[in-house]
């Protein structure tokens, strides 16, 4: 239900686990439709098995992160371009 | 911080305090070690394990403002949730609690993001809102206008601080009571709605930063509106809370 949704701020954690810095406020590029949106933006259902985000313009999916016992599994296809601001 | 911070890492934290702000929300003081500061926004992950291992994890805004002496969160307790009414009606001071953060870049203010601050928030949406808040009182470079929604005059969290950030600093407060209100209450009597945000939101071109935060229903029907009332998409910022409760 799209009330229950939540958006990338909820996954920020679970990205830190991964990347060197916040990327909640990078610019992602949705690869199937073209909007650019901040990750923090991105719609997140709220996946029992780890991340998934969609894009907020056409809701495909965009970033998944999965936790197995071994490992940690991001399929980032959904993302064309991602844009971090250089550190200052 | 404009630094790479640490990598994050879960760390127990000692409660310091606990203060009751409502009948359902709790602000928990934190001590925790090597904490590299935050930014007014930001957020921490808390961890509870139960002793067959099993764990529960939620994310809750930090309260206090960036330099405090303590970490601050403030938790509603939900009805037969799994973390919250641990947090608020049994952790006591001295007991350690997991915690990882700080956490998160784009729901954050600077004093030096330029423009006047628009918050608006609903029910425990207020709790990020209200570090921007403690944070920009000293920071008052630009003015800060606050909406804030919740049912009831009980249910309205840090009612006494903004009263005293209203009266002293460059912030105006307005609330909006949904469900129940005193008959003299001068305030809101309905749900945030586009005749609301008119009078309270800054107008358009004065290049305002607007943070929306609370249940995802009002966070996405305020961030609708402010884009028709002529906002750059860009200076909206959102934070979901998930369903109404």
């Amino acid at each position: 239900m799209e009330e229950m949704r939540l958006d990338g701020n909820a996954a920020a954690g679970s990205l830190a686990e991964l990347f060197a810095r916040d990327v909640t406020a990078a610019m992602a590029t949705c690869a199937k439709c073209g909007k650019e949106m901040p990750i923090g933006s991105l719609f997140d259902y709220g996946q029992a098995m780890g991340v998934v985000l969609r894009c907020n313009g056409c809701e495909a999916t965009m970033l998944r992160l999965v936790r197995t016992p071994g490992s940690l599994r991001l399929d980032p296809s959904g993302i064309s371009l991602l844009i971090v601001a250089a550190l200052t | 911080m404009t630094a790479p911070a640490a990598r994050l890492e879960w760390k127990v934290a000692r409660v310091a305090g606990i203060r009751d702000e409502t009948r359902r929300a709790r602000t928990l003081a934190l001590e925790v070690p090597d904490w590299p500061g935050h930014l007014a926004g930001q957020h921490v992950d808390v961890r509870l394990v139960a002793e067959d291992g099993y764990q529960a994890q939620r994310s809750y805004s930090i309260a206090s403002a960036p330099g405090s002496r303590y970490v601050e969160l403030t938790v509603e307790r939900i009805e037969n949730a799994e973390v919250s009414p641990y947090l608020c009606d049994v952790l006591q001071i001295g007991d350690g609690l997991e915690v990882r953060g700080p956490i998160g870049g784009y729901f954050v203010w600077r004093p030096e993001d330029r423009g006047p601050l628009l918050l608006i928030g609903g029910g425990s949406g207020v709790v990020p809102l209200m570090a921007m808040l403690r944070h920009h009182a000293v920071n008052p470079r630009a003015a800060a206008r606050l909406l804030y929604s919740a049912r009831s005059l009980d249910d309205v969290i840090y009612r006494r601080d903004l009263d005293a950030l209203a009266a002293t600093s460059e912030a105006q407060v307005s609330i909006a009571l949904t469900r129940d209100w005193p008959s003299d209450w001068s305030g809101y009597r309905r749900r945030i709605d586009r005749a609301m945000l008119e009078e309270v939101a800054w107008p358009a071109g004065d290049g305002a930063r607007a943070f929306v935060c609370g249940p995802t229903p009002l966070v996405e029907s305020v961030a609708t509106l402010l884009v028709e009332l002529g906002y750059d998409a860009a200076r909206v910022r959102t934070e979901r809370f998930g369903p109404t409760r």
